[in-house]
């Protein structure tokens, strides 16, 4: 497949934003069960959904620059979300705006200062608007991972992504990035979150590296259903395309290939293997060690680039049964 | 039910484009269109269209065959493009079975291209839509036209009658008929999409014959083994 851009920043983007909004929620819930230090309502937990608002925002902008015309956004985009029943696509454009929503009412509760408890449970946990609003934006954060995954695991002749490995890997990547971004936030505002938000960057990261380890092996050993004897019903095992038909090019020839030689992506593997694993760990590894406030920041733009580079290989590695058409110009 | 379709016959097919340009000049006009072009006549020239025709060679020279392959939508049964779509622009006609884009309803994320294993599904580069092979629903529809034109442009311009048009859920279709009779498969089996269009394959038609038959053992003509002259009297000797 070619890879499109735009969906890679919109899925590193958000994945980011929900893994982040993820690890804000787990840090108050820790310090609800008194596991750590309360923080402060506005400087961290409504700053820090600010951040998370910004980059499902730019995933949103990545997203509109994915439609035929930016334009539709405005006139037809609506639509997508009457295809719920049957549209991984139609889920995903529903829960996006739903979970920025409970985003946003989240950082809203933290800034209006809404923690007063409405009941403690047993007298020892407090429940307020935040963290009902923030347990309901963690669902819905899994709820839009699912969807974001399931738009590309759900196609069975892109057998590169039909595994449940796909959706995995997104929710793994998601969190990892998530993770190290509010590992870095703390570094920047000063918290002492550094330690705990770093260590379960690292834990989500070395998950992450193990089970996309496995779906580049499941992909280095993928046996394709289509061939060209099933593409044309010929049964022959010598069959050579002559002529696809046109001498220019087509959309058959730009969605689908992704034009670049087999050394490039082994390339790109090899950089994101080292900019998506290696180098957050060593960096967060490091700050723990330094008590440096810049290295998680770092941490986490290695990370992201490497992230944009995992996501093109994602795109690049997945060969589209309708390239068996087109293979000769002529 | 009613599943309109096509039935290409590979083994009459010669490769000419007929059914390829006659395809773009009906649709580009029509409900369909445009079929827009971008930079027809300089470098790089790309366009819109419904329907190629490809030519494979199977076999290795000099044991080498050419198939002629036309190639557009197959209105697959169970479409994976339909479900895939998030607005509903893309859909099944329930009357017969023919897979549609509504133009005012596409936003161009090119999803249902992805999720259809044939690459049958072309956006659009000036309206930015996703266009495709409609069957001709304009023309096959309209009922001004006599019964005899309401085919599809590639059926009526096909010069070797390679393409059959017709509903493949009637048993006694001319269609059906072919598929049955004649050998008609569906593309990709393996992904369950249930084509409609099918495809008749390449036929070779061969006498059964031995080496033996084609020596005549008793050839009054053969001129290398000669009768054996005639000895002694013969009838004409006989005098009377």
């Amino acid at each position: 497949m070619h890879p499109a851009f735009s969906v890679i920043f919109l899925t590193t983007l958000i994945g980011a934003a929900q893994g982040m909004f993820m690890a804000l929620v787990t840090g108050q819930v820790y310090s609800m069960a008194n596991l750590l230090e309360p923080q402060d309502s506005v400087s961290f937990y409504a700053a820090g959904s600010l951040i998370a608002l910004a980059l499902l925002g730019g995933g949103l902008v990545a997203a509109v620059f994915h439609l035929g015309k930016p334009s539709y956004f405005f006139t037809r985009a609506w639509r997508g979300i009457t295809q719920w029943r049957t549209s991984w696509l139609s889920r995903e454009l529903i829960a996006l705006p739903v979970f920025m929503l409970l985003v946003a009412l989240y950082g809203g509760a933290h800034y209006l200062g809404w923690t007063s408890p409405f009941f403690t449970i047993k007298g020892v946990i407090p429940i307020d608007p935040s963290l009902v609003i923030g347990v309901i934006g963690v669902l819905m954060a899994i709820v839009l991972y699912v969807c974001t995954a399931m738009i590309y695991a759900s196609l069975r002749f892109l057998q590169e992504w039909h595994s449940p490995l796909t959706v995995i890997n997104f929710i793994l990547f998601g969190l990892a990035s998530g993770f190290t971004l509010t590992a870095a936030f703390s570094a920047w505002q000063g918290v002492d979150l550094v330690g705990f938000y770093g260590t379960w960057a690292v834990v989500f990261t070395i998950l992450a590296a193990i089970t996309r380890g496995f779906s580049m092996l499941r992909n280095s050993r993928i046996k394709h259903k289509s061939s060209m004897r099933t593409a044309l019903g010929i049964r022959h095992n010598k069959i050579t395309q002559r002529s696809m038909g046109f001498m220019g090019g087509s959309f058959n020839t730009r969605e689908y290939f992704h034009g670049k030689s087999d050394a490039t992506l082994e390339v790109v593997r090899l950089f994101f293997l080292l900019m998506v694993f290696a180098v957050p760990v060593l960096l967060l590894a490091a700050s723990n060690a330094l008590e440096s406030a810049n290295l998680p920041m770092l941490a986490f733009a290695a990370q992201y680039i490497g992230l944009v580079a995992e996501r093109w290989y994602f795109f690049a590695e997945a060969k589209h049964p309708q390239n068996l058409y087109y293979q000769t110009v002529g | 039910m009613t599943q309109l379709a096509l039935v290409i016959d590979l083994n009459v097919c010669v490769g000419c484009h007929a059914c390829v340009t006659s395809c773009k000049e009906w649709n580009t006009s029509g409900w369909a269109g445009p079929m827009t072009d971008q930079r027809p006549y300089d470098a790089d020239p790309t366009g819109t269209f419904f329907n190629r025709v490809q030519t494979f060679e199977v076999g290795e020279y000099p044991n080498t065959e050419t198939v002629h392959f036309p190639k557009s939508c197959l209105h697959c049964e169970e479409p994976p493009c339909v479900p895939v779509c998030p607005t509903g622009a893309s859909y099944k006609r329930k009357d017969n079975g023919v897979v549609l884009v509504d133009y005012d309803k596409c936003i161009g994320c090119k999803y249902c291209s992805w999720a259809c294993p044939y690459g049958v599904r072309e956006l659009d580069e000036m309206q930015k839509v996703m266009k495709k092979c409609t069957l001709c629903i304009d023309r096959i529809t309209d009922e001004s036209k006599p019964e005899s034109e309401r085919k599809p442009a590639c059926v009526l311009a096909c010069p070797t009658s390679a393409r059959l048009f017709g509903d493949v859920h009637d048993p006694d279709s001319e269609a059906s008929v072919a598929i049955r009779e004649r050998g008609g498969y569906q593309l990709m089996p393996e992904w369950g999409t249930e084509p409609a269009n099918h495809y008749l394959p390449r036929r070779k038609t061969r006498i059964q014959i031995f080496e033996d038959e084609l020596i005549r053992a008793d050839n009054p003509l053969d001129k290398e083994h000669p009768l054996p002259a005639a000895t002694g009297d013969t009838l004409d000797d006989v005098s009377f």
